[in-house]
């Protein structure tokens, strides 16, 4: 027996039922792409097991077998007994975690990405990189090529980069265009702040359009999924409840974002905080208040839109929204309001697109394996645009286009609703 | 030896191919029962060469090899023996290699999910009916290892019904052709039969041939709700002897709807004891309604509360998924079960049905019911806690008694499962003594050093 020490732990709930039908398997795309049993949840779910019962160590391949979960949540949501496969594998991330901390995950999330200012700081030489026209240049003489597949791939991830985060530029307070109906909070998240400040300056000026007075605090964190996804839950908390603190005291009706992973995140905080009396309440109250910009669009008398933009366009739905948060018919109602836009679905629409956060860079090979199946279907649809309302699945999606030397724009839906609003208002 | 053995596999069939960490050996270890044993090696060959490499030098180190595809067995069929051995999984080999428009076949390779193949097929107008309830994590190559079936089976046949061709590679590592794409040959014994249904046992199976047809192009689904159990098995023979044979007829009972009904959250009526799922189809819509209807009318005149038929595809969908995901909802009530597949003759299924509630009610252990009524194959689940000595005694008491029922009946012990590990105990009474020599010797004919799947079928 291999007792594991007096940690926070999966309990024996999370895994006993399982009675390895192996339904899981049709839905998990690593097991789809390895077709090796160590490689599915129900596998995944028998090694958490044996581990914490004792029967197996916590061995660097069982450690690497949880790390190699997508956490697209397919698993979760059809397992017929209730277990969550993709659930278990972070928590065994956190067990290893507790066990035999990693010093960079400290460095990393606690020091790095739970701090803005840090985090724009560390990401300058990217800006300067695109400001300085280098990466023109280098797109130019097409000196990619001379990089191995990897770290162009991983280049390729990188958007059209913002000349200043968006934190630095995007006033705290903006008013409503015309009568202020809602009070709401922006929830800008990181990705959007360094990579996409476009889009989310996009989402907040149709905010402002449909009546939305936005408040953006500043002091907002990272929402913790990197850190989740890394082992440390620990920290994860700690940033929970900074953003709950921050939010409250802006004093608004919804908390809006953009990034699907943040805002399943946020939703998640209310589960992440029930053990502790004093946080229990604020983060129940936290959570409800959360909406995916989609979500919230489509609950208020939203503004017709009279431009009109011409493009076969498609939606990826981003594991976070769909699964995450049964967000899926929202954007694809939000793009049928769209005149001109000649809507396909993309077969397989909800099949993870092999980003998983950072699998492109810890799991490389999976990555681009899953990334291809969901470029096969792309293309199938003839679509000269995908949305997508991630920022984690439009890095993935540009680099997979990228690589085929595809013309196809990736773009968050809500950006298209607002140059369907310019292009009226160009009228 | 093994290391050896690990070294010569190795150059072979190459090092990702071939594997033995602690973590491998545990996940291939169980099948989609609660039996477990660990393998000494697992070996992912990619082409039929391959596992012929890995059966030559298995044969040589006379070391026990267990096929497999995704390991959603219901019989312990592919789980390792306790002597352990070599887990020869298939599932890298899922390439579908010809479709024949003309004589409307299929050529695949064992590792093919069942799903892809029928999916692949229907592009084309075609179909490949049967469709067991693990249809998703299931391989086309286990299928027909397990002669699988499903609820299209009552109208359409089994897996074996479909299986024109195989590729089998034997004991001693040589490669066997059976069949071929006519459709009647009785030039010799019929291989194709032999090897279908042998669990492993005879030779592994690595391509197969099938035999596809039209896919019918309408399809009609009602949901009959009874307020007795009795009056819902009576049904299916009523519907059946009108004349009519849908594609499919399945029963469930009460715990069996509400398990899915807590799992699912499709608005079913928990309060009933029975359902009954129908299916007719066919190429002409008007004859498809025609008899759907005639279903519907008989299932009230035998005492059905309400009965609803499928408006549109999601809500035939919807009924559908229900059904197949019936026997895996059922550990949300227990963290163990114990599914079977006895079949009766249809004509018993009303006697069979009362037999398992008296069984249930004497040992005290539910025993969930539903299953392929319309072929008179039954899902007795019993749910149960592994963790509780005594409630597993009472649970083999109570698989005995179920078998007995079947058999006195007329019945089996399997209709679509397998025999695996699990059955075995309760072989000899199914068939009797000179079957199951005849058997052995068929076993022995084929595999003189017992190394394909031992442990499975036969009794010790």
């Amino acid at each position: 027996m291999n007792v594991l020490p007096i940690i926070e732990k999966p309990g024996e709930t999370d895994y006993i039922n399982c009675i390895r039908c192996g339904l899981c398997l049709a839905v998990c795309p690593t097991y789809r792409e390895h077709l090796n049993e160590i490689a599915g949840p129900r596998g995944r779910v028998a090694l958490a097991r044996k581990s914490l019962e004792g029967e197996l160590t916590l061995s660097p391949n069982l450690v690497e077998q949880m790390n190699a979960c997508f956490a697209c949540l397919a698993c979760n949501e059809i397992c017929p007994v209730g277990i969550r496969p993709a659930e278990l594998t972070l928590s065994m991330r956190y067990v290893q975690e507790q066990i035999k901390p990693i010093g960079w995950k400290q460095t990393l999330f606690g020091g790095l990405v739970s701090n803005p200012d840090r985090m724009e700081a560390a990401t300058l030489p990217l800006r300067l990189y695109e400001r300085s026209g280098i990466r023109k240049l280098i797109y130019q003489l097409r000196l990619t090529r001379l990089l191995p597949s990897q770290v162009r791939d991983m280049e390729a991830m990188l958007p059209h980069l913002p000349q200043r985060p968006l934190r630095q530029v995007l006033p705290e307070k903006i008013d409503a265009f015309g009568q202020s109906r809602y009070r709401v909070g922006f929830f800008l998240g990181c990705a959007q702040n360094l990579l996409f400040a476009e889009e989310s300056k996009a989402t907040v000026r149709v905010l402002a359009r449909n009546g939305c007075t936005v408040i953006t605090p500043r002091e907002v964190q990272c929402c913790g999924m990197p850190a989740r996804g890394y082992g440390r839950l620990d920290l994860v908390r700690a940033q929970a409840k900074d953003n709950i603190a921050t939010f409250e005291k802006a004093d608004v009706d919804v908390v809006i974002t953009d990034c699907a992973t943040c805002g399943s995140t946020l939703k998640d905080y209310k589960a992440l905080l029930q053990e502790e009396a004093e946080w229990a309440p604020r983060a129940d109250a936290f959570s409800a208040r959360i909406r995916d910009v989609s979500e919230f669009l489509t609950e208020i008398p939203l503004e017709e839109p009279k431009g009109e933009l011409k493009a076969r366009v498609t939606y990826h739905d981003p594991c976070h929204l769909r699964r995450g948060q049964q967000i899926w018919q929202q954007p694809r109602a939000l793009l049928s309001m769209i005149d001109g836009l000649d809507f396909v679905e993309l077969p397989e629409a909800d099949w993870c697109c092999g980003s998983a956060g950072s699998q492109l860079i810890t799991h490389y090979e999976t990555s681009t394996k899953v990334m291809d199946r969901k470029l096969d279907n792309l293309v199938s649809t003839g679509a000269q645009v995908i949305a997508s309302g991630c920022p984690g699945c439009q890095m993935q999606l540009l680099t997979g286009v990228q690589r085929r030397h595809l013309d196809i724009r990736v773009v968050h839906p809500v950006t298209l609703l607002s140059e369907a609003y310019e292009a009226e208002d160009a009228k | 030896m093994q290391s050896r053995l690990i070294d010569d596999l190795q150059t072979k069939i190459g090092k990702a191919g071939v594997l033995y960490t602690p973590e491998d050996l545990a996940v291939y270890s169980y099948d989609g029962t609660f039996s477990e044993t660990q393998p000494d090696i697992v070996v992912l060959p990619e082409t039929t060469e391959q596992v012929s490499q890995i059966v030559k030098l298995a044969a040589d180190a006379r070391a026990p090899i267990v096929p497999r595809g995704m390991g959603s067995g219901l019989a312990a069929g592919s789980i390792p023996i306790p002597a352990g051995g070599i887990v020869l999984c298939l599932t890298r080999m899922n390439h579908i290699l010809e479709l024949d428009t003309i004589n409307t076949t299929v050529r695949a390779e064992a590792g093919v999910i069942t799903a892809d193949l029928q999916a692949a097929v229907e592009k084309i107008g075609l179909f490949y009916p049967p469709d067991p309830s693990s249809i998703r994590h299931s391989t086309i190559g286990g299928n027909v290892a397990c002669n699988a079936g499903g609820p299209r089976c009552l109208k359409y046949g089994v897996t074996g019904d479909y299986v024109l061709g195989l590729i089998v590679v034997l004991a001693d590592g040589r490669i066997l052709k059976t069949g071929g794409k006519p459709i009647k040959d009785v030039t010799g014994y019929d291989l194709n039969g032999l090897f279908t249904g042998s669990e492993g046992t005879l030779g592994i199976v690595t391509e197969v041939l099938l035999r596809l047809i039209s896919k019918p192009r309408h399809f009609k689904t009602a949901l009959a709700e009874f307020n007795s159990l009795n009056n819902a098995s009576r049904t299916v023979n009523a519907i059946l002897a009108a004349g009519i044979v849908p594609a499919s007829l399945e029963l469930m009972d009460q715990t069996a709807i509400r398990c899915i009904e807590e799992a699912m959250h499709l608005g079913l009526n928990t309060e009933i004891e029975a359902s009954l799922i129908i299916e007719t189809d066919g190429t002409d819509e008007q004859t498809v309604i025609r008899e759907i209807d005639a279903c519907v009318n008989i299932c009230q005149e035998s005492g059905a509360g309400s009965v609803k038929i499928a408006q549109n595809e999601a809500e035939r969908n919807a009924l559908w998924k229900a059904r197949r995901s019936m026997a895996p909802s059922l550990a949300r009530n227990a963290p163990n079960k114990l599914g079977e597949d006895i079949t009766v003759p249809r004509s018993a299924i009303p006697e069979i049905v009362q037999r398992l509630r008296l069984i249930s009610d004497r040992y005290k252990l539910p025993i969930v019911i539903f299953g392929h009524a319309g072929d008179g194959n039954l899902h007795p689940n019993i749910l149960f806690d592994k963790r509780q000595p005594e409630q597993w005694v009472k649970v083999e008491q109570m698989v005995g008694e179920i078998f007995e029922a079947s058999l006195s009946l007329g019945g089996t012990l399997s209709g679509e499962h397998g025999v695996g590990v699990l059955k075995r105990p309760y072989l000899e009474r199914a068939l009797g003594q000179l079957s199951v020599e005849v058997q052995r010797n068929i076993k022995h004919a084929l595999d003189p050093l017992n190394i394909l799947n031992p442990g499975k079928i036969f009794p010790d």
